[in-house]
Parts: structure tokens; C-alpha cells; sequence
């Protein structure tokens, strides 16, 4: 009984591997391109790369106001 | 049994022989590298975010937070036994949720910001109504068979948890019963990462590898090998093609999913200490990865260089997170501090 269940297993990793195998694969120079155009065209919008001014600073010390 | 003893052989020599033609098709189109594809784009300089705030309130070991999609609210949980919930502008605790169970692995914030939801060594997933006069328990999804690492919302309605008992499952919260179980990682799987368009997903495990997963199909698209050790975090890159993994080998890696490969490796010699978690900025062009060394480190994700750190933690950087409008990095650590940076 155990060893029909690890035929059970063993064709499911191949059907799963079959799977895997069949995809269409895009070049890696292609792939890199693309991510490195993605992330030129949105450097401009990335504060943490770009940085920020105090007064649009979210987390900037809280200043204290007082009523005159 | 020496006729299933064949069909086994033949199956194995199947097995293998598909393995090496994944091999043989990955390399023909490993074609170039990121680093010369990043020969020409700008430096980023050495990055020095500060420190803004320190929020102390947990009393314990923080193992968990995710950002609510306002980008102002962000909910944390640790083995003190509570959720929280802050105004990171203000620096304070909107919510307390206890915790039924202190052994709290998970936290995540749902899109609507109604509710939150949380896990760990319970095995269970509980989702709890923020909204209403004191925090509910609106379900307790209990089906997994091991500890919950990683819970994310879908919606109001469905949640996506992974399990140290090596599978992930899309739960109904309407009626609390798992919709989809996804099976196929063989080491507890530690971190999931949703995709933008919510079809797909991918998920990082203790058998090394990641995966990507049709959502709806319940079926594993691809899977990625590399790492040499548990992967404990992963993301995606915000174009959607790409996704970063942290693993307890000290190294991050970017993989491609059109070129279904590793395209990047993030390492570096004087760097002993495994990757706990990890977030991008809003480009994808900085990541900042928590290690084991009390440090989150910040790396160029194109050019594979380590250009800055976050230090003040005074242990384990355990969490990592950047809101959605990408202004700052979240770190929570076992020092059961939360630090907000930019």
C-alpha cells in the first residue's frame, strides 16, 4: 500500500515538473532591461531615493503650538 | 512489486530528466546580468535615512508588522501578547488587541482598514474587527496543522495564510472555511507576498525555494531555486516581473519571473547574519533588508551593492515594512521597539 502512494507522489512531481517545464522563458537581458527602466521611470515618485522636504515629512517631530 | 519498483525508476529518470531540461532552458536565456544591464544607470550614493520616531509600547519581542493602506496607520505584533495599532504621525497607540494566544508570529492589516488579523504557534489565523467600540473577533480560521508565518488580506472577505505545516491556503471569512490549499513547497513555508493585481502570489519556504501560485487555479506556476537555507521573506518588485527573497544564508536575491531565474544576488562577506525580512521602496530600487545583526541594510537592487543601514536596534530586526506612498521604513525588532525612518 505504501509503495502505490509514493507512485501516487512521484507522478504528481513529474506532472508538476512537466508543468514547470513547459513555460516560455523571456531572455535575462531582456528581464534586467525592463527592471532597470522601471526603476528610472520611477525614481522621481520613490521619497526614500529622492528624499523629502521637512514640511512634507510625515514622521517629522511633531512641532508644538501654542495659543498666543 | 518489481513492476512498481520499475514504474518508480521510470518515473525517477522522468524526474531527473525534467529537472535538467528546466536547467538547460533557464541557461539559454541567461543571456546577460542585471549588473551590466546596470552599468549605465546613476549611482544611488551612500543612503542615510534617520531615525524620526521610536515607538515603545510592547513589552516583548516584536515579531510582525504591516502597514494599513492610509500609509499612517501600522499595526505590530508581539509575544507580549498584543496587537497594536499606531498613528505613526503621532506616534500613538490607537488600538490594543490581546491575544488569546501570546506566541504571535504574524500580523497584517486589511486593505479597508476594518480589520487585522494575526497568527503563530496556535496553528490558527484570527481576524479581529478594529473598528467597532472594542476590538472583535470576527473569525478563527483553524484548519492548518502548524504555526501560521504569514497571514495577508485579499479583501474583507478572503485571506491568504502560509503554514509551518508546509502548505498556504485562501480562506473564506464569510463562512471561515479554507477555500484553496495550496500544496506543493516540502519545508514549512515562512513569508508570502500577494501580487498587485491579486491573480497571483508568491511564497518563500524552509526547503529554499519560492513559488509562484495561480490564486484562483491553486496551482504552482514556477518555482525558484538558489537560496541555501530558509527563505523568511519575500516581496514583489513593483513592476510585478520580479519578487526579492531573504533567506537565513545571509543573502537576498531578486528573481525574474519571465526569465524564471535568479537574476541578482545580494550578499556580502562581512555579512554573517541571516535576513529576517524585507521591503522596496516605491522604484524597487532600494531594498532594506532586517538581518539577525540588529542592522536593517539598505542595498541597491540594480546594482547588487550595499549603499546604507539602518542602526539602532539593540536586537534582532525581525520586521520591515514601507507604506504604500513609499515615505518611510518601518522596522520592528526583539528589542520590542518599533523604528520609523526616512
Amino acid at each position: 500500500m505504501s509503495g502505490s502512494s509514493s507512485i501516487v507522489s512521484m507522478k504528481k512531481i513529474v506532472q508538476q515538473l512537466r508543468f514547470e517545464a513547459g513555460i516560455n522563458r523571456v531572455k535575462v537581458s531582456q528581464a534586467a532591461a525592463d527592471l532597470q527602466q522601471f526603476c528610472l521611470q520611477h525614481a522621481q515618485q520613490d521619497p526614500l531615493l529622492c528624499g523629502m522636504s521637512t514640511s512634507n515629512n510625515p514622521f517629522r517631530p511633531q512641532k508644538v503650538c501654542s495659543f498666543l | 512489486m518489481a513492476s512498481e519498483k520499475a514504474e518508480m525508476d521510470s518515473l525517477k529518470k522522468e524526474c531527473d530528466g525534467l529537472r535538467t531540461q528546466i536547467e538547460a532552458a533557464r541557461k539559454a536565456v541567461n543571456d546577460g546580468s542585471m549588473s551590466s544591464a546596470a552599468g549605465s544607470a546613476t549611482d544611488v550614493g551612500r543612503v542615510q535615512l534617520k531615525l524620526r520616531k521610536s515607538l515603545k509600547g510592547h513589552l516583548a519581542k516584536i515579531y510582525s508588522m504591516h502597514w494599513a493602506t492610509d500609509s499612517r496607520s501600522m499595526v505590530s505584533a508581539s509575544q507580549d501578547g498584543k496587537l497594536l495599532v499606531w498613528d505613526t504621525f503621532s506616534g500613538n497607540k490607537m488600538v490594543a488587541v490581546p491575544l488569546k494566544s501570546a506566541w504571535v508570529m504574524s500580523v497584517a492589516f486589511a486593505p479597508s482598514g476594518n480589520l487585522v488579523a494575526s497568527g503563530g504557534l496556535d496553528n490558527m489565523c484570527t481576524v479581529y474587527n478594529i473598528k467597532s467600540a472594542s476590538p472583535k473577533t470576527l473569525r478563527e480560521l483553524d484548519a492548518h496543522t502548524g504555526y501560521l508565518a504569514c497571514c495577508r488580506f485579499l479583501s474583507d472577505t478572503e485571506i491568504l495564510t502560509a503554514s509551518g505545516d508546509t502548505t498556504c491556503c485562501l480562506w473564506d471569512l464569510e463562512t471561515g472555511k479554507q477555500k484553496i490549499i495550496f500544496t506543493n513547497h516540502i519545508g514549512d513555508c515562512m513569508s508570502l507576498a500577494l501580487s498587485q493585481d491579486e491573480r497571483t502570489f508568491v511564497s518563500g519556504a524552509c526547503d529554499s525555494l519560492a513559488k509562484l501560485w495561480d490564486l484562483r487555479e491553486g496551482t504552482c506556476k514556477q518555482t525558484f531555486s538558489g537560496h541555501t537555507s530558509d527563505i523568511n521573506a519575500i516581496n514583489f518588485f513593483p513592476s510585478g516581473n520580479a519578487f526579492i527573497t531573504g533567506s537565513d544564508d545571509c543573502s537576498c536575491k531578486m528573481y525574474d519571473l519571465r526569465s524564471d531565474q535568479e537574476v541578482i544576488g545580494y550578499q556580502d562577506t562581512s555579512l554573517n547574519a541571516g535576513v529576517t525580512s524585507l521591503a522596496l521602496s516605491n522604484s524597487g530600487r532600494l531594498i532594506f533588508a532586517g538581518y539577525d545583526d540588529f542592522n536593517c541594510h539598505i542595498w541597491d537592487s540594480m546594482k547588487g551593492e550595499k549603499v546604507g543601514v539602518l542602526s539602532g536596534h539593540d536586537n534582532r530586526v525581525s520586521c520591515t515594512g514601507v507604506p504604500g506612498d513609499g515615505m518611510g521604513v518601518c522596522t520592528g525588532s526583539w528589542d520590542s521597539f518599533l523604528k520609523l525612518w526616512n
